[in-house]
């Protein structure tokens, strides 16, 4: 078995806010009609999470669940139940159209943390972070700079972000420049 | 700058979020076709000043495709609206009557 590690192997920045990579996490992606009361009862079962509304992500006490498309969820839980939880949905929707796949080790995550966090995400990301305009549990598939992303925003006040592992490190780079300590631009201050 | 409202995730995306995907509504002519519908269907695009029905894919965001009216004139959004359609529904028919009578595109009309 290979030692699994996540793309950045935990590396953080420190500047306006602190930039780190969230370390492994398990995703699934799952494809279904949200509707159907199997799917409602299965995520509900491997997550503790409901089915989010549109643009939303919803927690439970194994996972989380965010809203991806009108007909795709993306379930967040431990990395070591990932293909336990593939299976339990796949047995549990094996009578409608679905999909269940792992996609752990084709993602990234880091965490956006501190004050100036909606100002260091909106120069970089074409989304609306005034206050009140993007709340927690509020999620965003979006581009930052010139990938594909998506990101949340937790209870905490802190802003996770996803992307493709392929260009982790591009994220990484991407948010230390936008943290960058003397690049303040104060303007959700 | 142009902003669509995408009708599947409810992101009033900007246009860099977006990817065009050129003329709405074309009807396909594959084999068996005459020569000069297949010549059209592959290169005849309208190109107007004014009002326009285009594809659009909401491509740094939910992924799905769907349809604009537009002006490529005054860049104003009439409506946006499913990509399940052959045509542009009648509301959206109504939108852009609103705002622009007596239009014209292709087939469809006010
Ligand atoms: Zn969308």
């Amino acid at each position: 078995m290979s030692n699994a590690v996540s793309v950045l192997n935990g590396a953080s920045f420190s500047g306006l806010v602190k930039v780190a990579d969230s370390g492994l996490g398990g995703m699934i992606t799952l494809r279904g009609d949200h509707a159907s009361a199997t799917l409602q009862a299965v995520v509900k079962s491997v997550t503790g999470a409901e089915v989010p509304a549109i643009r939303k992500i919803t927690f439970g006490a194994a996972g989380a669940v965010a809203w991806m498309t009108p007909d795709e969820l993306l379930l967040l839980v431990d990395y070591a139940e990932v293909d336990a939880v593939v299976a339990k949905l796949s047995e549990a929707l094996a009578g409608e159209h679905h999909l269940a796949v792992n996609v752990s080790d084709a993602r990234a995550c880091f965490s956006v943390e501190g004050e100036a966090a909606s100002e260091v995400i909106a120069k970089v990301a074409p989304v609306d972070l005034a206050p009140g305009k993007f709340v927690a549990g509020d999620f965003r598939r979006t581009r930052f700079s010139q990938i594909a992303a998506a990101f949340w925003l937790d209870e905490a006040g802190v802003y996770h972000v996803v992307c493709f592992r392929s260009v982790g490190e591009y994220m990484f780079n991407l948010l230390k420049t936008a943290a960058h300590p003397q690049s303040k631009v104060g303007v959700y201050a | 700058m142009l902003i669509l409202e995408c009708p599947y995730c409810g992101v009033h995306a900007e246009e860099t979020e977006l990817h065009g995907g050129g003329e709405a509504h074309l009807k396909r002519f594959g084999p068996g076709s005459s020569d000069d519908d297949f010549h059209d269907y592959l290169f005849m695009r309208e190109n107007p000043r004014g009002v326009h029905l285009e594809r659009w894919r909401h491509v740094n965001g939910c992924g799905k495709w769907f349809h604009a009216a537009r002006c490529t004139q005054t860049l104003e959004v009439f409506a946006t609206y499913s990509a399940q359609t052959t045509e542009p529904p009648q509301e959206v028919k109504d939108k852009i009557s609103a705002k622009r009578p007596g239009w014209s595109w292709r087939e469809f009309k006010g």
